[in-house]
């Protein structure tokens, strides 16, 4: 079936409802369909990682994958981690770290840091750098983005 | 970078998804996690006029051990491998080489059975099952049958998998107690395909080598596994001569192309060295000396 | 520096977090893609060349404009019938357009554009369209492409020479023929980009019946391209509106080469007469925006035995790919000014010969031009050190201009503001801990290690004058009475107070992740006595309604002078307002009022004081109650423009940048003898930038520059083979640098403010981007000293390197 198809699928708590090519990426889906621009398009081709979001808890690449996949879904993009209005703790560390400038990676280094800390609460240097290999960014040289995730991981080990 | 139009399928069993994929005459293509797949349509190298996914089969999604082997269902994803205990316990080669695959967020979607059928030579999976000599189940229209690893793989990107059949399953013979392992890989970045990579176990009895067993990534267009160095050290052991030798063995048996990342020089090069950093690891801190 | 009284610190120079972060963490920045400006925007999709080279012989589009969705397509024909070429940077008869029009010159390039209801359907439409070829030979190597037998791209130019000029300052026959080392090296340096990770996009919308264009890019600037895009399109400059969102997901030069693209797509919207929308996608990107050259270069330098350089010959061949694209060529000529580096020697001889072949176009590139000098520069002056046996630091001691001697004014005219490279370089020194780095490479190398140390140094330029590209002319052509010199650098900034108090400050500055908000909210802050929250800043440029000029943009590193500048004045001369206003209303002459803290008072303390808030209650509402000739209102809009950069002279000299910045850096390597592999185990960069507004923000600068800098020395090239084929046209082959890639950085600044800025800032932005790849090759060259292994090419990848040690070992 080539003709357009119903997707349901919860993104960030709230059910939605759709009609697409089965061709439609999700990325595209969200984008378009829902609305949700804060997830990126950077290669299309499952490298740059700009565009992952959390599908049913876990990381994973919202430019490789189908709409028509997440049907039945749970999904999580960067629009729905605040929480009662403030800054998660990983976002606020990006803040006081300067993990970010230009922001146009930053969906995708929050959602992996996100799933990678849940992995690994108390990871070292060298194991933030590997998880956070999975998302280029160009402007930061990485810097600030590793402090804020190993500033965030101890916040987060406490909440968990 | 849009795929093509295509028909989707979503069949929720093997029989179904095997009826489809007659039903296209070799003009579908199975979607298992998409990650190798995906960028290929994406980028409009890959045109199937069919999609037939394998995401809804949940009897795809298994490990199991039963008689000495660890069995995965095809769809049983590379991160579900990564955090499995068992693989843990009976497969540690398998484990450290998930950890190669891709990033995180690859290993949530990417599947055990996915990449082998891809058949990437530069892959890590492909490596592992020709080093621990594995096999694949395979279901098409005339029924089952199973493949030796090393009989699989054909050719870059190309298994002797018919287009009107399913890999359905892949399984591997744990390793025996007490065996060491690696898996050695250089990439020019951390998570990219392997410019070489080896994977490595040696079973050690006192001084002597049991079983070895070495497997290339990178170094031709099929995962090489490397017997004659590997005969090497089950004659003469694991002492730095014998490695040595077999190493240079193992240089021997490669026949690497060129691309623009690496020369074959340097790829056979690095087999050699890599090869003697694996079985180094693998054969432990007690082996070095004879 | 000027700076208000006050009894409260100030904001600049303090690490103030960024106002941008909330919107951008939380998925609600507006970037090009994000929310559509106008209804019913369509999506186009661009046909591009397979072919390196090849004839266009006609067009069949009747297929594509039967499928679903598609609303038209426009070709080269089109683009031939309805604009006309881009000004080009040299006199040679180079006819650019926004798509092919004659012949196809590289892989990737514009033949047609289709649009449609969406992306995917234009995607479809796209493969649809027929374009008939006549493959050519190609040819993609620049000194290749200089031989009379090479395949010529241009019949109008008659060669792949874009051009030649030969600049000669000081004597240089007469250094070299006094010279008692004379050393020569060949140099090869890559073809690289930036890869921002939001690539180009464009919107444009046609308004017939008003004759008026309006288009939205994430282009980053200059705006000089706004008058060359209305001359394309044939419409009155006052009838082309470039807007630019928000926010811009990075660009580090390479977004100034998106104008064709706001031509071309301005086309299909007038062609088509609906509103049109494009985002490049990543293949798109990698074949065809904007990269740094590739350059063949042939280094000689003169010295005395002593150490003392008497003078150096560049002989540059620079590949500009298929066309040569406005502002090239500033490859060659952007670091005119600059072309010595730090070093005091008086003669020079530069031939730069810019040619054209099959591959994609280049432009500016973080590090416009620098990277390649300084590796050439920094790499002779390491070969100068071995060959006299003296230490590379030594060498380059001797050769400082001395910190006595600024303002200083180079042999090939540039004016360097302030700096003390000596001090510069012994912090870095001390930083790096030299002395016990040269210790470890003893001990390294008596346990057969391959540890090495490099040394670079660099001239960092920022805020170009435009008029630098004029040094490609020839000065005959510049003298003609016709010819209109160029100069300049300017930028303007509004601030405002609106009837409640809050201040609002305007700016135009194109930012791509820079934090100009924050900055800007920092600099008013202290000028009007406020807290940096208390400033909201508005940063969307706008063509119709900001002040600008051709020279507006964020490049060449130029906001934390030029626009920090204007902020600053704007901000200075809204202050003398209030004071002038607030003595008016206390009936007390203006000199017995001072401005502290927000707050306009008598000197002495007594008598009534006014806030910002008040003032601005009484100017609003009771307008009469300003002085009479006082201007209404309280707002005040500055331009701040440097005056120091003039157009190129008779003897080719300019001062092709308004303030220039120092770098010095130590970086350690070892170099794995089974794998090749280079690691880095320290690297220590000094920055003298001047005056300092955000520490943080100045560091994330320096942090991002150095790993550009590491992935054009160590991962990134756009390669192609001898068919002008992309070999690298994905990022599973084009490796831009992870976190995994990325070295510890030990950053320290040494700060000579410049006296030519309001706020003694000189640019940062494309800091050590231009001093890795020289750094890394020094480094990697003094670990292999033993072998005799010298770095003449980059990228240093792992098999290239293996190569060259296994060929030096036999």
């Amino acid at each position: 079936m080539a003709e357009p198809v119903t997707v349901r699928l919860t993104v960030n708590g709230v059910g939605h409802e759709g009609r697409c090519e089965p061709r439609k990426l999700l990325v595209d889906f969200l984008r378009e369909d829902l609305a949700l621009t804060g997830t990126h398009v950077g290669c299309e081709h499952g490298i740059c990682g700009a565009c992952t979001v959390l599908i049913d808890g876990v990381a994973a690449r919202s430019c490789i994958m189908l709409a028509v996949q997440a049907d039945g879904a749970e999904i999580v993009t960067i629009e729905g981690l605040m929480q009662d209005g403030a800054l998660h703790p990983l976002q606020a560390a990006f803040r006081e770290h300067h993990g970010l400038q230009c922001g146009f990676c930053t969906p995708g280094m929050l959602m992996t840091a996100l799933d990678f800390l849940r992995v690994n609460p108390t990871p070292t240097e060298p194991e933030i750098r590997e998880a956070l290999s999975a998302v280029l960014c160009r402007c930061t040289g990485y810097h600030g983005i590793v402090k804020a995730v190993a500033a965030a991981a101890p916040v987060l080990a406490k909440r968990a | 970078m849009k795929p093509v139009k295509f028909e989707y399928h979503a069949p929720a069993t093997v029989d179904e998804a095997l009826a489809l994929l007659g039903r296209y005459g070799g003009e579908a293509k199975i979607l298992a996690g998409g990650q190798s797949l995906m960028p290929l349509m994406n980028f409009r190298l890959s045109r199937p006029a069919a999609l037939i996914d394998l995401n809804r089969i949940a009897s795809l999604a298994y490990i199991r051990e039963d008689d000495g082997h660890l069995a995965f269902g095809a769809m049983t994803r590379q991160r579900t491998v990564e955090f499995s205990p068992v693989v843990a316990q009976r497969l540690p080669l398998l484990r450290e080489a998930t950890r190669w695959v891709g990033h995180l967020p690859i290993r949530s979607r990417g599947t055990i059975g996915g990449s082998i059928a891809h058949a990437d030579p530069a892959a890590e999976y492909p490596a592992v099952l020709t080093a621990l000599d594995g096999e694949v189940r395979v279901r098409g229209p005339r029924g089952e049958r199973v493949l030796k690893a090393s009989d699989l793989f054909v050719t870059y990107l190309t298994t002797r998998l018919e287009p009107d059949e399913i890999l359905t399953e892949v399984r591997l013979p744990a390793m025996p107690a007490g065996a060491g392992h690696a898996f050695e890989e250089f990439a020019r970045r951390h998570g990219d395909f392997a410019i070489v990579g080896i994977a490595a176990m040696v079973v050690r009895d006192g001084g002597r080598c049991r079983q070895a067993r070495l497997a290339t990534a990178g170094a031709g267009p099929v995962p090489v596994r490397l017997r004659a160095a590997e005969e090497i050290l089950e004659r003469d052991g694991l002492g730095d001569r014998a490695i040595e030798a077999a190493t240079a063995r193992a240089a021997e048996l490669v026949s690497p192309d060129a691309d623009i990342h690496a020369s074959a020089d340097y790829r056979r090069h690095l087999t050699r060295v890599l090869a003697a950093r694996a079985l180094r690891r693998a054969a432990g801190p007690g082996a070095r000396r004879g | 520096m000027m700076s208000p009284e006050s009894t409260r610190e100030r904001w600049i120079g303090r690490p103030v977090k960024r106002v941008e972060d909330h919107r951008l963490l939380t998925g609600r920045g507006t970037y090009i893609d994000d929310h559509p400006p106008v209804a019913n925007v369509h999506a186009a999709a661009i046909v591009r060349s397979p072919h390196a080279h090849a004839r266009i012989l006609g067009y069949d589009v009747s297929a594509a404009l039967a499928m679903p969705g598609v609303v038209g397509v426009i070709t080269g024909a089109d683009v031939a019938a309805s604009t006309k070429p881009f000004g080009v940077g040299v006199t040679a008869p180079v006819h650019y357009y926004c798509a092919a029009t004659d012949k196809a010159r590289f892989v990737g390039e514009p033949v047609a554009v289709v649009v449609a209801k969406n992306r995917y359907l234009a995607e479809d439409a796209a493969e649809a369209v027929v374009v008939h070829y006549e493959p050519l030979p190609a040819v993609v190597d620049p000194e290749r492409a200089l031989e009379p037998d090479a395949p010529v791209l241009h019949e109008t130019v008659g060669t792949n020479l874009a051009g030649n000029r030969r600049l000669v300052y000081g004597d240089p026959d007469r250094a070299f023929a006094e010279a008692e080392v004379v050393i020569r090296e060949r140099f090869r340096f890559p073809k690289y980009a930036s890869t921002p990770i939001e690539t180009y996009g464009v919107i444009a919308r046609w308004d017939g019946l008003d004759g008026v264009l309006t288009v939205w890019s994430n282009f980053m600037g200059p705006f000089i391209m706004h008058p060359l895009v209305a001359r394309v399109l044939g419409l009155p400059e006052n009838r082309l509106r470039f807007i630019v969102p928000p926010d811009i997901g990075g660009s580090f030069g390479i977004k100034s080469s998106i104008y064709p693209y706001m031509a071309l797509i301005g086309l299909a919207a007038m062609k088509t007469g609906v509103a049109v929308k494009w985002i490049e996608d990543r293949r798109e990107h990698l074949l065809a925006s904007s990269s740094g050259t590739d350059r063949v270069a042939y280094r000689e330098l003169a010295a005395r035995r002593d150490g003392t350089i008497l003078g150096m010959r560049y002989r540059w061949i620079d590949n500009v790919g298929g066309y040569i694209r406005s502002p090239e060529p500033g490859c060659s000529f952007r670091p005119t000014g600059n072309f010595v580096g730090p070093y005091a020697f008086q003669h020079l001889e530069v031939d730069a010969s810019v040619v054209m072949t099959n591959k994609s176009l280049t432009g500016p590139n973080r590090g416009y031009a620098c990277g390649h000098l300084y590796f050439e520069t920094e790499g002779m002056i390491d070969r100068l050190a071995a060959t006299l046996g003296m230490d590379p630091v030594a060498v380059r001691r001797k050769n400082l201009i001395p910190a006595t001697a600024f303002p200083y004014r180079t042999p090939t005219g540039g004016l360097y503001d302030s700096g003390d490279y000596e001090a510069t370089l012994d912090r870095a020194l001390e930083h790096a801990d030299y002395a016990g780095l040269r210790r470890r490479q003893v001990e390294a190398r008596a346990a057969g290690r391959w540890f090495g140390i490099g040394v670079a140094l660099a001239v960092d330029p920022s805020v170009s004058n435009m008029g630098y590209v004029a040094t490609a002319l020839d000065p005959q052509f510049r003298a003609k009475p016709e010819y209109l010199p160029k100069s300049g650098a300017m930028d303007a900034a509004t601030v405002k107070v609106d009837p409640l108090g809050r201040v609002t400050a305007i700016m135009a500055t194109t930012p791509q992740g820079q934090g100009h908000q924050t900055v800007v909210s920092q600099i008013i802050a202290d000028e009007l006595g406020l807290r940096p929250e208390d400033v909201t800043v508005v940063d969307e440029m706008d063509t119709f309604t900001r002040v600008w000029s051709i020279s507006s943009g964020t490049y060449s590193s130029r906001f934390g002078s030029v626009g920090a500048g204007a902020a600053a004045l704007a901000a200075r001369k809204l202050r003398a307002k209030l004071v002038d206003y607030a003595a008016h209303l206390m009936e007390v002459p203006v000199e017995q009022v001072e401005f502290r803290d927000g707050t306009a008072r008598m000197k002495g303390g007594q008598g009534p004081s006014y806030t910002v808030k008040d003032l601005a209650g009484r100017a609003h509402w009771n307008a009469t109650s300003m002085p009479e000739g006082m201007e209404q209102g309280l707002q005040a809009t500055a331009v701040f423009g440097f005056s120091v950069a003039g157009a190129v002279d008779a003897q080719d000299r300019v001062n092709s940048s308004n303030t220039y910045g120092f770098i010095a850096e130590v970086m350690a390597v070892e170099i794995d003898r089974a794998t090749a592999a280079v690691t880095i185990d320290k690297y220590v960069t000094v920055h003298d930038a001047g005056t300092i507004i955000n520490p943080m923000i100045a560091e994330g600068q320096i942090y991002g520059g150095a790993l550009h800098g590491l992935g054009g020395a160590m991962f990134e090239e756009l390669a192609y083979d001898d068919d002008g084929q992309l070999l690298t046209g994905t990022f599973m082959d084009y490796l831009v640098p992870t976190a995994s890639e990325a070295p510890t950085i030990d950053i320290a600044h040494v700060v000579s403010p410049s006296p030519l800025t309001p706020l003694g800032s000189k640019g940062l932005g494309e800091s050590s981007s231009m001093t890795v790849p020289a750094v890394l090759a020094n480094a990697v060259s003094d670990a292999l000293a033993p072998l005799g292994v010298r770095i003449t090419q980059l990228p240093i990848t792992p098999s290239r390197l293996w190569h060259l040690i296994e060929d030096a070992k036999t």
